[in-house]
């Protein structure tokens, strides 16, 4: 009885701090973007603002940004999935190393970063400039959804790198041995074995590549040459350009809903709860 | 075969890590160049390493900037890793919606979690300056704390705990020997990476910062219309060369685990 | 343990960060552009009245007033543009200024106090710093023969070539003028076939952009950029094939200038400061570090340069600035319409 008490205060005392934060600084700010979507500016009930995704403009806008969101997380997982198997492969005991060479590029200012893919990928840029060097004609990315993608694969890439690669390193050497041992080939044993084992990593990559490529609005205005806008540039447009906070708040609600969906997988795929997979 | 196969490897790896670290070789080449236009070579110089250092707008934003992103990260370690063992703990309804909300600020858009922190701050009448921006930023870094210690925790097994316990230890000479130890490099990540996150941020940072309180990237942002000045590339420059030992000497304790 | 340690130290640390730094000293706010004013001016100004300046600044006018609009942060001094000035003035957020305490404001210009009084009737609020024009910087190596007209911009020949200017009423302003209307209409019919005429230009244009025109003219992307005048002259010290033109149609002028808000805290300080910035030293220091044409008539007297102080590009002639409106906000209706018709143009 008395333990049972000790257990519960112990509880509390670890939960306490962060329930409380959590509620001050999540939960609050959440309902006040929800008033501020579901009001117009005299605080009366509407749904306009959020209908306002229906508008032409702004539809186009998201079947783009889906577009893209959709490509780069492919694509990310297309680079990231062998990389994480040949990172297994190492058996690297200080898997904190891995943490540090894919996270630490972001120390640099994200700004800067994509200016320099602008230096990069233009025109007469770092990588025409080589391939013409090589006798090659030069490519014309720069300015189209393909910049885009670009730099949204480079900007979130580390994201589906960690959490798939944590995914795969925990699979026991034993269990891909004995499925061998049992008669598998090596594709019979990544598709029966490997693969589902991994697949909470994946789906967590998979969120954290595709809803930060949702949002964005810095990448498609420098390297999209400010041709294709994204939801999130209208999004910004009604913060900075509208100053109509009830309209920003309206769309972001409707991006909100791709948040719900994308957690609800999550949840699905990770039967031992142990949230988004990140690392 | 196998020779041939781990060549093959070793080059996959080194063209990802090119790709990612291309842009920050940009920017190092940029801060040699004497032209201050990024696409245009006007010559070597070491003039912008000099100026950087007497600049005080940029010096006093990267000690700002240091210290949010330190304090947040630890801050958030904290709290974070307290609120993983609770979580680890839970029953399965609240567990997933613990989660649930933990995923949120990580997930959402950051102009929404800047103007919402914003508004609530307002709110409350909280004055504008380094609490503010500093709130803002544990809140932001907590989800990756909560995320990198989690999975630590529910791989511990219970037992050597218990055994500590068994052998007379208290809870929390049990916790400092036998948990913290195993949970650590799980903390080290959600440190690092709720570090990097407070770095990154302009936009949360923007919203919720008075007028003495600059950060690199609200400094950085506003040069946008005149040009970025080339001792900004200085500053990315010498960040390059240190995050560059950071990895040498991680890779270094790597090498010495591995020998014994 | 040890983890309590330093946690007192962080908590101590915040603690003197917070409370030591509240210096005695007299503040002043200053809000002004990035990259906008010789660091060496500020520092002489702090000296000479012992005023410790909190200097921050934005990037655009819309990034200052939502800065202002969220009420976040008050400034004693501002250095918004023209229509901005115009639009805070019309909503009662600067107060007038006291002429008295700025004996300084009889070096600006007489030509340049009444292009303000288009936005700002009377001078009651403004007092002009810096100010340019709107043109077309071309590469002459990239395209034939001289260019004098906006027509360029929607010609087939240099398709993919164009960088046009990503602001909604610096893009209007130049289809508008193109059409031969005003740069300041509120009608419709017109601003609708503005907006035809850019969505039209929409498949010629290689990018839209305001901060990346500058690399872009000097790495060579691009034959054909619209452009502010004090940028022009800047790009032009790195690549001598660049020209800039104020197209024949006419033009926008702007004049950036400082204001005091209504909720300044310290007016004499912001006022002081207004004043130094109009001596003629202090504004021909300035023009130097940071290019854009100067409303100092006295500063521009001490320009030793011949090749500067002859520049067109940032004194031009009469004929020119007779071609050219300044913007006047148009009250938030018609910006609302106007940003709805922008939308539809990309």
């Amino acid at each position: 009885m008395k333990n049972k008490k000790k257990a519960f205060w112990n509880q509390a005392l670890l939960s306490g701090p962060y329930l409380l934060w959590m509620g001050l600084f999540i939960l609050i700010p959440l309902f006040i973007v929800l008033y501020y979507g579901l009001t117009d500016g005299s605080g009366a009930f509407t749904l306009e603002n959020v209908k306002k995704i229906s508008e032409p403009i702004y539809m186009r806008s998201l079947l783009l940004s889906l577009k893209l969101s959709l490509y780069s997380t492919l694509i990310c997982l297309l680079i990231a999935y062998p990389l994480a198997m040949v990172l297994r492969s190492l058996h690297l005991k200080n898997q904190n190393l891995i943490v540090m060479v894919f996270i630490l590029p972001m120390w640099i200012n994200f700004l800067l970063r994509t200016i320099a893919w602008l230096t990069i990928l233009e025109n007469n840029g770092v990588l025409n400039s080589f391939l013409r060097l090589l006798g090659f004609q030069g490519l014309s990315i720069i300015n189209t959804p393909a910049a885009i993608v670009v730099g949204m694969v480079y900007d979130f890439l580390p994201f589906m790198i960690l959490p798939v690669y944590n995914s795969l390193a925990k699979i026991d050497d034993n269990l891909v041995a004995a499925s061998k041992d049992l008669g598998a080939n090596s594709l019979q044993t990544f598709r029966r074995v490997i693969l589902p084992l991994s697949l909470p990593g994946i789906i967590s990559g998979i969120t954290m590549v595709f809803i930060p490529s949702l949002t964005t609005f810095a990448i498609s205005q420098i390297l999209g040459g400010g041709k294709q806008n994204l939801i999130g540039n209208f999004i910004e447009q009604q913060f900075l350009l509208y100053y109509d906070w009830n309209a920003g708040s309206g769309l972001s609600l409707v991006l909100m809903i791709f948040i719900l969906i994308s957690m609800a997988f999550v949840a699905k795929f990770d039967k031992k709860q142990e949230g988004t997979n990140l690392w | 075969m196998v020779k041939a196969g781990n060549a093959l490897k070793k080059l996959y790896i080194g063209l990802i890590i090119f790709f990612l670290y291309a842009p920050i070789l940009v920017l190092l080449v940029l801060s040699f160049n004497k032209s201050r236009f990024r696409n245009h070579w006007g010559g070597f110089t070491l003039e912008w390493y000099r100026s950087l250092f007497s600049n005080d707008e940029v010096m006093s934003a990267l000690w700002t900037t240091l210290l949010i992103a330190l304090i947040a990260a630890f801050l958030a370690s904290v709290i974070g890793t307290a609120a993983a063992f609770a979580i680890n703990k839970m029953k399965k309804v609240p567990k997933a919606m613990f989660l649930g909300i933990t995923n949120i600020p990580m997930l959402n858009a950051d102009i929404v979690t800047a103007i919402s922190l914003m508004l609530l701050f307002m709110a409350l009448g909280f004055s504008f300056g380094f609490f503010s921006v500093l709130l803002a930023h544990i809140t932001f870094s907590i989800p990756y704390v909560v995320l990198s210690v989690l999975p630590k925790l529910s791989q511990m097994s219970r037992s050597n705990y218990e055994a500590a316990l068994d052998l007379g230890a208290t809870p929390f000479q049990a916790f400092r020997k036998v948990v913290f130890p195993e949970i650590l490099p799980g903390v080290l990540s959600g440190f690092m990476l709720a570090f990097t996150m407070s770095l990154d941020d302009f936009i949360i940072t923007w919203f919720t910062t008075s007028p003495d309180i600059h950060t690199l990237s609200t400094v950085i942002y506003a040069m946008q219309r005149r040009g970025i000045h080339p001792e900004i590339y200085a500053l990315s420059s010498l960040m390059f060369i240190v995050i560059v030992i950071l990895l040498i000497l991680c890779g270094r304790t790597q090498n010495k685990i591995q020998k014994k | 343990m040890r983890k309590k340690l330093l946690f007192a130290a962080l908590l101590t640390l915040l603690c003197i960060l917070s409370f030591g730094c509240q210096s005695k000293k007299e503040k002043l706010y200053v809000y002004n552009w990035g990259e906008y004013i010789d660091p060496e001016v500020l520092e002489a100004f702090e000296e000479e009245y012992d005023i410790e300046v909190v200097y921050s600044t934005f990037d655009s006018n819309e990034e200052m007033y939502a800065k202002l609009h969220s009420g976040t942060a008050t400034y004693d001094v501002i250095c918004p543009s023209d229509y901005m000035i115009n639009r805070m003035a019309q909503e009662g957020l600067l107060q007038e200024l006291n002429k008295d305490n700025l004996p300084n404001l009889e070096n600006i210009g007489a030509e340049y106090m009444t292009s303000s009084q288009n936005f700002d009737p009377g001078n009651k609020y403004s007092v002009p710093y810096c100010w340019g024009t709107v043109g077309i910087l071309y590469n002459k190596t990239m395209v034939e023969g001289e260019i004098t007209s906006w027509g360029v911009l929607f010609d087939e020949t240099y398709k993919g070539q164009i960088l046009m200017i990503d602001s909604v009423r610096d893009a209007y302003m130049v289809a508008l003028t193109y059409l031969g209307y005003s740069q300041n209409t509120t009608n419709r019919d017109e601003i609708q076939e503005a907006t035809e005429l850019l969505h039209s230009q929409s498949s010629l244009v290689q990018a839209y952009v305001v901060d990346q025109v500058r690399d872009k003219m000097v790495g060579n992307e691009a034959a054909i950029g619209v452009i502010y005048s004090g940028e022009a002259i800047y790009t032009q010290r790195s690549n001598s094939d660049l020209v800039y033109v104020v197209p024949e149609e006419g033009s926008n002028v702007w004049i950036d200038s400082w204001v005091i808000p209504k909720d300044a805290k310290n007016v004499s300080a912001a006022e002081k400061w207004i004043d130094y910035m109009c001596r003629p030293e202090v504004a021909l220091k300035n023009f130097d570090y940071i290019t854009y044409s100067t409303p100092n008539a006295a500063a521009k007297e001490l320009i030793t340069d011949e090749d500067i102080k002859n520049s067109l590009i940032a004194f031009p002639d009469e004929a020119t600035l007779a071609r050219c409106e300044t913007f006047q906000y148009l009250g938030e209706e018609n910006e609302h319409y106007y940003l709805d018709e922008w939308a539809k143009v990309k």
